[in-house]
């Protein structure tokens, strides 16, 4: 009965930064736009309240949805004591992210499933790169002095090009937080038009630190600039502010996306991040994806999760699904 | 291919059921064939036909019904009313401790309830799950409170008595437990009918009642279509009346109760204004929309199924409202992915087909999504209607069904007038991120409820229900609580003697004029008296009457005191219109203002007190004492609703979202008053008073023996600072001017004090436009006792409440 009637995009089986869609390659800076701009948060949290009520997938579709969001995590450790071996351990578990045999038995042993990327300081990069190389999967470094993001702008800047030189093909840089709470958009704009200069064909992933921004209003302005500069996607949050990814702030970001597809013609990815660590929460931000975006964002081309934990609770998942009994993060390898 | 592997590529949504085991192993256990409850037991029912339920979704046989006779009605009424004392005397916090117990027995089965009503009725179960069965229990819960605080905070309020309801198949528990719980709070018993279409999940609640052990006759539900639902309204052992559905029957059982004394609140239809500014936050207010109309299917009476948005921005909205349909998922109710299911009926169906057919003939532009619709139940899809004007049936007609019109404004001024261009008033939604523009506009929708950014939301602490054809009455909050109560001044005797001080028999107005109008001759030797001649007041001047007759008024010893014009419906018109434009300068101003004129024109009766007395001496003939009382009651009366106009305050709802609920009171717009016979003065001021401290603005007819007094008064009131057109006087014969004041479709409503025919033909009058009505029959106020016509009795009927919800955070 059900008649889909989004946009159909070619399925991205493999991840990587290879999207089937042009880069944004961005605009410049509208201020008119911003001034336009209207939220409501008390609406936002109503609709972003049922996202999860409306929706339900089960069996096979639970299985379905799961492993696809398997393939949108950028797999992470951002700790002050990662070392080559830690690093070493989590590029294993990107490229066998789930048991082969649990793949065969919901016949997709053969479909290569990946995470979307690993994700690690500029100081992991060449190690990280190294372990993936040839597997498809990117390495993504966090720059620009993550978290805060406060170190000297020419420093960030280098930062971005020593990543891309020791083999990041995604880079995730911090908004200065000032500058949007100061309503200074030029600021952003320049620095983030900056950013993505650095990158080359390197992708950037924007961090807005929505924590820290305040308002909603101001979430949905900051997400238009980084568009606006030529962001290749979107993301929440560092996972270090004391609030990350929620559902109202994914929505927000997820319309701004929208409005910005539709004024500009240029697709721009979102990447959640910080808190997301069950499977159950996890298909409710791929509700969302869906419902606002389209199946497109469905995909690692467009959408990706940030996150540590969240895979291991999706394993259990799967496992549940294909044995029928309730099971154990110590029957699935570490990362 | 495996169906993993598959979905990996399609990622398209599967079926997700909701499991209907349980719900049909219940009615299995029930034999599929339900039989009435009433007293505490089921009840066979007198007679054999039957009514089968069915699944809209899939036309599968759920169970049958009894189609309940006048005999089965009889029964259940008989119940109630053995049941009434016993459950009056109980404890207030007895019956919480019922209430509560239902409270929580609707909790610990509401995936029974939500799985049930979503069979019964073709509702999404993500709806009944998470919307209709919360707010159930939730009601009971909140009425449970009630019934705890009742002795304490209603002090002098008594129930009802046995009251009859009837609700409709939208929301068929929750209207259940909408009238169930405050009725029995305030130690009411009652009758209760569901709609035919929908009657499972009452019968569940009437096993839970069993099961709470409830006593017995407490609560009856009696099944049927309306000739049953009629037999009830009928009864004449029923006191009050509830009902929930549609304007047409609404304005059946107006009719059909008129004059027998039953209580009678009505939550009818409507045509709910959406309003979206050019600052609204777009894609908030598209939720908005789906929330609004696609709730339900669109059939739910306050569905927001007008909107009116700002002309600049209307090409974006209509945009996103057409992708966004495109996404709605419509299927089996019970699927947990769906946000429409079936129409409740094939009836309802092709009723809404037949209007959008209607409307497309008459040039309406039809969007509907690209998918098909499911087959096998009865589904409407999505509709948006543009190219509509306010002359489109579309736009005017309940259509209770999933069809949204679309049309445009300029300024938030024409928002506000295309917003009241209807006859119904249940609620609106408006949508703007002004508070400013938000919280002018409110006030000014002529609707009981009103949302800003946000629609469809309900619950028990907050009053729900309509201005103008969209009914009268108030449920949830403290507001809907007098519904179930009356004071206790009601009952205690039929009070067929006038209070006060006993008057002459034989005086007043001549029906037949016979005494010639020079009678009053001057004495010999002296001047003769200065003819006086009294006009109709209307619009802040004194008029002649449009016949051009007069009416003699004979004093105590039967000489004439004066005449009176002789008022038609013309003139009848005429102050309605000078009303309508004294409400517009009245109803803004505030309060205080309005409670410094009262207490001007106080003053200034207080001045010409001694006229006023020797007035009533000479035309009423009572004796100069109690004249003087009855002067210096009404101007106290006028010091008291001075003093009530800026105190009737309004409420903040404790209503669980983050917002403020305000509960406001607001005038009900023009009134029609028929002052009391008795008490000439006083009776005027103790019914004028209230109306236009409230904001009201007044055609009264003075009493029709006593007429002088009020004519005398104008003199007073337009040297009071009372602004023209708020005070209207018509003199007259009552029998020739009441059925047309009582007609008037644009008269807000009317205050009846006199004869029980009189409020019989009041109240059958008055169902053109489905005005408030408050009528005597025939028993006597104390006009002298400030508890009873001096203070919240009165403000009560004089206003109307309208809850506001603004959501807040930044």
């Amino acid at each position: 009965m059900q008649v889909e009637t989004r946009m159909v995009r070619k399925e991205g089986q493999s991840p990587g930064p290879t999207p089937d869609h042009a880069r944004n390659p961005g605009i410049p800076l509208d201020l008119d736009w911003l001034r336009d701009v209207h939220v409501n948060r008390s609406a936002v949290e109503r609709r972003a309240a049922t996202l999860g009520t409306r929706r339900s997938v089960k069996k096979d579709w639970q299985a379905a949805w799961l492993l696809k969001a398997i393939t949108c995590i950028d797999l992470t450790t951002l700790s002050g004591d990662d070392t080559p071996g830690r690093v070493r351990r989590l590029c294993a578990k990107a490229g066998q992210p789930v048991r082969q045999d649990l793949l065969e038995s919901l016949g997709v042993g053969d479909r290569g499933i990946t995470t979307g990327a690993v994700c690690v300081y500029h100081e992991m990069v060449e190690t990280a790169a190294r372990e993936v190389d040839g597997s498809g999967i990117p390495v993504a470094a966090v720059s620009t002095g993550f978290p805060h993001g406060l170190s000297p702008l020419p420093t960030r800047v280098a930062e971005i090009e020593a990543s891309v030189a020791s083999g990041a093909e995604e880079i995730d840089i911090v908004l200065t937080r000032q500058h949007v709470l100061l309503g200074d958009w030029d600021a952003i704009y320049q620095e983030v038009s900056a950013y993505r200069e650095a990158c080359g064909k390197a992708h950037l992933k924007t961090i807005l630190a929505v924590g820290e921004l305040g308002t909603l209003k101001n979430v949905c302005k900051a997400s238009l600039v980084c568009m606006m500069a030529g962001a290749d996607f979107i993301k929440t949050s560092t996972g270090k502010e004391k609030v990350n990814a929620n559902l109202p702030v994914g929505l927000v970001m997820a319309r701004a996306i929208r409005e910005f597809g539709q004024r500009t013609g240029y697709q721009v990815g979102f990447k959640p991040a910080g808190g997301i660590g069950k499977a159950k929460q996890a298909l409710v931000w791929q509700f969302l994806m869906k419902e606002e975006l389209g199946n497109g964002w469905l995909e690692p081309s467009l959408f990706r999760f940030g996150a540590s934990s969240l895979l291991s609770d999706i394993e259990r998942q799967l496992e549940h699904f294909v044995t029928g009994r309730y099971s154990a993060s110590h029957r699935h390898p570490l990362g | 291919m495996s169906k993993v592997s598959e979905v990996f590529e399609s990622m398209e949504y599967g079926p997700a059921p909701e499991s209907d085991k349980l719900a049909q192993e219940w009615l299995e256990s029930m034999g599929r064939q339900f039989n009435h409850f009433i007293d505490g037991v089921w009840f066979p029912g007198s007679g054999e036909e039957r009514i089968e339920c069915v699944n809209p979704a899939t036309g599968d046989f759920l169970a049958s019904v009894l189609q309940g006779t006048e005999a089965d009605v009889e029964r259940a009424v008989e119940a109630a009313q053995d049941a009434l004392d016993s459950w009056i005397k109980l404890s207030g916090h007895a019956r919480s401790r019922y209430l509560y117990a239902l409270a929580r027995g609707i909790q610990k089965r509401a995936r029974l309830f939500a799985v049930l009503e979503t069979m019964d009725n073709g509702k999404p179960v993500r709806e009944s799950r998470d919307l209709d069965i919360p707010l159930v229990a939730r009601h009971f819960s909140y009425h449970a409170g009630w019934a705890q605080l009742l002795d304490t905070e209603m002090p002098g309020h008594e129930p009802v008595g046995v009251v009859g309801q009837i609700i409709p198949w939208n929301f068929p528990m929750l209207m259940l437990a909408w009238k169930i719980a405050p009725a029995l709070a305030c130690g009411n018993t009652v009758v209760l009918k569901p709609a035919e279409f929908t009657p499972l999940t009452a019968l569940l609640f009437a096993d839970l009642c069993q099961g709470v052990g409830l006593p017995p006759g407490v609560v009856n539900i009696v099944t049927g279509d309306g000739k049953t639902g009629a037999a009830l309204v009928a009864h004449p052992e029923v006191d009050k009346v509830a009902f929930t559905g549609s304007t047409e029957v609404g304005r059946i059982l107006r009719t059909q109760t008129a004059g027998t004394g039953k209580k009678l609140s009505l939550e009818l239809g409507g045509k709910s204004p959406f309003l979206v500014f050019e600052d609204a936050d777009l894609d908030s207010v598209v939720e908005g929309v789906v929330d609004a109309i696609w709730f339900n299917q669109g059939q739910v009476c306050c569905a927001g199924s007008r909107i009116l948005v700002q002309e600049g921005i209307a090409p974006a909205l209509e945009t996103k409202l057409r992708a966004r349909m495109e996404t709605l998922r419509m299927g089996d109710p019970l699927d947990k992915s769906i946000d429409m299911g079936a129409i409740v009926d094939q009836v309802q169906l092709d009723k809404i087909r037949a209007l959008v057919d209607q409307g497309r003939e008459e040039g309406a532009r039809v969007w509907q999504p690209s998918w098909t619709v499911p087959e096998g139940g009865t589904f409407y899809p999505p509709t948006l209607c543009t190219e509509c004007s306010p002359t489109s049936t579309l736009a005017q007609v309940e259509i209770f069904g999933p069809v949204v019109v679309l049309m445009t404004f300029r300024t938030p001024e024409e928002s506000v007038q295309l917003a009241n261009d209807t006859r119904y008033g249940l609620a609106a939604s408006l949508w703007t991120e002004n508070v400013n523009l938000a919280l002018d506009v409110a006030p000014k929708l002529k609707a009981g409820t009103v949302w800003v950014n946000c629609t469809n939301l309900f619950d028990a602490a907050a009053g729900f229900g309509g201005y103008r054809e969209s009914g009268f009455g108030r449920e949830g909050g403290k507001e809907g609580l007098l519904e179930y109560l009356q004071p206790g001044w009601i009952k205690k005797g039929s009070r067929e003697k006038p209070f006060g001080p006993k008057s002459a028999e034989g005086s007043g107005i001549v029906r037949e004029e016979k005494g010639d109008a020079g009678a009053r001759v001057a004495a010999a030797g002296s001047l003769p008296p200065v003819d006086r001649t009294a006009k109709l007041y209307i619009g802040g001047k004194q008029v002649r009457g449009d016949g051009d007759y007069s009416l003699p008024v004979k004093g105590r010893d039967g000489s004439l005191v004066g005449e009176v014009p002789r008022g038609n419906r013309k003139d009848i018109r005429n102050a309605v219109e000078a009303a309508h434009a004294g409400a517009k300068g009245w109803t803004p101003r505030t309060s205080y203002n309005r409670a410094q004129i009262l207490y001007f024109w106080a003053e200034n009766l207080d001045a010409r007190r001694e006229g006023f007395r020797l007035r009533l001496q000479e035309i009423v003939g009572i004796r100069r004492r109690d004249a003087g009382k009855e002067v210096e009651a009404a101007v106290r009366r006028l010091f008291g609703f001075a003093a009530w106009a800026d105190k009737y305050d309004g409420m903040v709802h404790h209503t669980p979202f983050r917002n403020v609920t305000l509960a406001m009171p607001e005038p009900i717009g023009v009134m029609g008053l028929v002052c009391p016979e008795e008490a000439p003065l006083l009776g005027f001021v103790s019914t004028v008073a209230p109306l236009i401290a409230m904001g009201n603005a007044v055609v009264a007819l003075p009493s029709e023996r006593w007429p002088l007094l009020a004519t005398d008064l104008y003199q007073v009131i337009e040297t009071s600072d009372v602004p023209p057109g708020v005070i209207n006087i018509v003199t007259g014969l009552q029998e020739e001017m009441v059925p047309t004041l009582a007609a008037h479709d644009d008269v807000d409503g009317i205050w009846y004090f006199g004869s029980a025919e009189g409020s019989e033909e009041v109240e059958r009058l008055s169902t053109g436009n489905m005005k408030r009505t408050w009528v005597s029959r025939g028993r006597h106020l104390n006009w002298w006792d400030d508890a009873e016509t001096g203070g919240e009795p009165f403000l009560r009927e004089a206003i109307q409440w309208k809850n506001i919800w603004v959501p807040y955070g930044e």
